[in-house]
C-alpha cells in the first residue's frame, strides 16, 4: 500500500465513523455543536497518532499474550497526558468535553488501530495511519456537529444565522441518534451508491 | 513479529511498560501542575473582575463565612479609603441537572452588582442558557434587593425566567438571593 | 428515599445509554437478538457493580491519600481489565452454566465505556440527591452502579425487541442495518426525555 493511500483511506473508504462504525459514544455525546465535535476529534487524533507510533515501536518486543494490556497502558498514558495538558492550557475545552476525554482510553478506534495496524506495521506507516484515521474521525464529528448545530440552535460554529431557538431535540440526546442515522443513510447513498 | 510468551518475559514486559508509563505521567504531572493552578487562578480572577466594580483592590485570599449551616467562600473589594465596598460571594444551589455555582458581586446596601456562572450541569439548549442569555443575566445587574423581590415572576417576584427553564431560573435567583444574604451578614460583622 | 431517588434517576431520567451515550458500541453490536441482549445486560450489570466497588475503594484509600488522582484513568482501566479476566476464570470454574451464558460477552466488556464511565463518574461527579451537592459514599456508589446497569439492561432489552421486529420489515436499502437502528434509538430516546425533570 502506498504512503498516500494509507493516509487517505481513513477519509472515506475506511472512515471510522461512517464505515467502520467505531467510537460511537463520543461521536454521539460531544457533537452538540460543530466546535465541540471538532475539538473532540482533535483530542482523539492526538492520542491516536502518539499511541500508534509508540505501539509500532514496542510491538516486536511485547510477548503475544500480554499485548492487549500493554497497549491499553500506553493508550491510557497518552490520554492522561492529554488530560493534564488540556487542564493546563485549555481548561474551558476540558470542562466542555468532560468525561469523554478519559473515555478516549476505551474508544474502540484507538485500540482497534493499535491492534489492526500499528502492531503489524512500521513507525512511519503507523503515524500516517493515525493521522489519516484521526482526520476521518474529526471530519465526521465536525459534520455531525454542524448538522446538529444548524437544526438545534440555528447557527454554525457559533455564528447565528436564524433568529430564535431552533429545534431543541437536536441538541439533546435523541437528535444525536437521529442525525447520525440519517447521515449514515446519506453516506450509503453517495459513497456506496446503494 | 511479537516475541514468544513466557511467564518471565510477560511479567517483565508489563512491569517495564507500567514503569515507563508512570514515569512519563509523573513527569507530565510535575510540568503541568503550575500551569493548571495558574489557569484556575486566572479563571477566578477573570470572574472576580467581571462581578466586582471596575475600581478598587480585590482581596487575593478567599475568606469564609457560615450562614444557615452552609459555608460560603467570598472575596472583598476595598476602595481607596480602605473600606469594603463590594463582595463577591460563591453561591451553590441545586439546579435542574445538578449543582449550579455562581459568583455574585454584591455592593453595600444589598444591590447586586453582577453575576457569573462558575459551573453548571443544566440541559444544553435549555437551562444552560443561564450562562449565555444576556437578557436574563442583565436583569440582575443593579438589582436592588432591599426593595424588590429576587424571585421569578411565577413565584411572585420580579425576575423574568428563561423560556422553558423555570427550574434553572428559580435556582439562579435563589443563588443570588443567598449571596445577598451572605453579604448582609458580612456587613453586619463589620459594624 | 435518597436511594430511591438515585435508582429512579439512574434508570429513567439519566439513562446511561439514551441520555449519557455510554456503552453505545456493544449496544448496537449485540442488540440484534433478545437472547444475546439479555446475556450482555447481565454481564454488564455484574462487571459494572464489581468494578465500581473496587475502583471506589482504590480511589478513596489509595489514590486520594497519596495525591495520585492523575493516575485515575490508567489505574481504573487496568483494574477493569484485570477484573474482567478474573471474573471469566472464576466463572468458568464455579458456574459453567453461567459462564456459557455470559462468557462470550465478557472480553468485550473491557472496552465498554459504560464500565469506565460509571467508575469515573462516581468518584468525580457532584451529585445532588438529598438536597446538597456531594460525592457519593460507598453505599450510594454501589446503588448508583446497580441502578445504572439496570437502566442499561432495560434500554438494551427494549431495543432488542424493537430490532427483532425491524428485521422482518421491508426497509429501504440505504436504511438497512445500523441507520434504521440509530433512528429507532433516537425515537426511543425522545420517549425517555419525558422522564426528565422527575427527580
Amino acid at each position: 500500500m502506498s504512503k498516500f493511500s494509507i493516509l487517505t483511506k481513513g477519509l472515506v473508504k475506511e472512515n471510522p465513523t461512517f464505515v467502520l462504525l467505531l467510537g460511537m459514544c463520543p461521536t454521539l455525546a460531544t457533537t452538540t455543536s460543530a466546535i465541540n465535535g471538532l475539538e473532540m476529534g482533535l483530542a482523539t487524533m492526538f492520542v491516536l497518532i502518539l499511541s500508534n507510533i509508540v505501539i509500532s515501536l514496542i510491538a516486536p518486543v511485547v510477548p503475544d499474550k500480554v499485548h492487549i494490556p500493554a497497549y491499553i497502558v500506553v493508550i491510557a498514558t497518552f490520554v492522561t497526558v492529554l488530560q493534564l495538558v488540556m487542564q493546563a492550557f485549555t481548561p474551558q475545552v476540558y470542562s466542555t468535553l468532560g468525561l469523554f476525554i478519559p473515555l478516549i482510553v476505551v474508544n474502540c478506534i484507538v485500540l482497534g488501530r493499535a491492534e489492526a495496524f500499528a502492531g503489524k506495521n512500521g513507525v512511519v506507516d503507523s503515524a500516517l495511519d493515525g493521522i489519516g484515521i484521526g482526520i476521518g474521525f474529526t471530519l465526521a464529528l465536525t459534520v455531525i456537529g454542524i448538522v446538529r448545530e444548524i437544526l438545534g440552535s440555528g447557527s454554525v460554529f457559533g455564528f447565528k444565522f436564524i433568529a430564535g431557538d431552533g429545534i431543541l431535540a437536536f441538541v439533546m440526546a435523541p437528535g444525536a441518534f437521529i442525525v447520525l442515522g440519517y447521515l449514515l443513510v446519506l453516506f450509503n447513498k453517495i459513497a456506496k451508491k446503494q | 513479529m511479537a516475541a514468544k510468551s513466557t511467564l518471565v518475559n510477560m511479567a517483565l514486559c508489563l512491569f517495564g511498560v507500567c514503569l515507563v508509563c508512570s514515569a512519563i505521567l509523573a513527569g507530565t504531572y510535575a510540568l503541568t501542575k503550575n500551569p493548571i493552578e495558574e489557569a484556575s487562578r486566572k479563571a477566578l480572577k477573570e470572574a472576580l473582575s467581571k462581578v466586582l466594580m471596575a475600581e478598587g483592590e480585590i482581596s487575593s485570599e478567599a475568606a469564609y463565612i457560615d450562614l444557615d449551616g452552609v459555608n460560603y467562600e467570598y472575596y472583598t473589594q476595598t476602595a481607596e479609603a480602605d473600606s469594603a465596598v463590594c463582595w463577591a460571594v460563591k453561591s451553590t444551589v441545586i439546579g435542574f441537572g445538578g449543582p449550579l455555582t455562581l459568583l455574585v458581586g454584591v455592593e453595600r446596601n444589598g444591590v447586586v452588582h453582577a453575576t457569573k456562572v462558575l459551573s453548571h450541569s443544566e440541559t444544553p439548549g435549555l437551562g444552560a442558557k443561564c450562562e449565555t442569555e444576556e437578557s436574563f443575566i442583565r436583569q440582575f445587574e443593579g438589582f436592588e434587593s432591599a426593595s424588590r423581590s429576587l424571585k421569578v415572576r411565577k413565584d411572585g417576584g420580579e425576575i423574568d425566567a428563561i423560556t422553558a427553564s423555570t427550574i434553572t431560573s428559580r435556582a439562579y435567583a435563589k443563588a443570588v438571593e443567598n449571596a445577598v444574604a451572605v453579604a448582609a451578614k458580612i456587613q453586619e460583622g463589620l459594624q | 428515599m435518597e436511594y430511591f431517588l438515585i435508582i429512579i434517576s439512574a434508570i429513567f431520567v439519566n439513562n446511561i445509554l439514551l441520555a449519557q451515550f455510554l456503552g453505545v458500541c456493544p449496544f448496537l453490536g449485540v442488540s440484534n437478538k433478545l437472547s444475546t441482549a439479555t446475556g450482555m445486560s447481565g454481564a454488564v450489570c455484574f462487571v459494572i457493580t464489581l468494578a465500581t466497588l473496587v475502583t471506589w475503594l482504590i480511589n478513596t484509600y489509595l489514590l486520594v491519600p497519596l495525591k495520585l488522582e492523575f493516575l485515575q484513568t490508567i489505574a481504573f482501566i487496568l483494574v477493569i481489565a484485570a477484573l474482567v479476566q478474573m471474573v471469566e476464570i472464576v466463572l468458568k470454574k464455579i458456574s459453567p452454566a453461567l459462564y456459557s451464558a455470559l462468557g462470550i460477552f465478557l472480553p468485550l466488556i473491557t472496552t465498554n465505556c459504560a464500565v469506565l464511565g460509571v467508575a469515573i463518574t462516581v468518584v468525580t461527579k457532584q451529585f445532588t440527591f438529598g438536597g446538597e451537592a456531594h460525592l457519593l459514599n460507598l453505599g450510594e456508589s454501589i446503588v448508583y452502579a446497580v441502578a445504572t446497569s439496570l437502566g442499561y439492561g432495560l434500554a438494551m432489552i427494549l431495543f432488542a425487541g424493537i430490532r427483532e421486529h425491524l428485521a422482518m420489515n421491508d426497509v429501504p436499502k440505504a436504511f438497512k442495518g445500523l441507520p434504521i437502528a440509530l433512528i429507532s434509538v433516537g425515537i426511543m430516546a425522545l420517549a425517555f426525555l419525558g422522564f426528565s425533570g422527575m427527580v
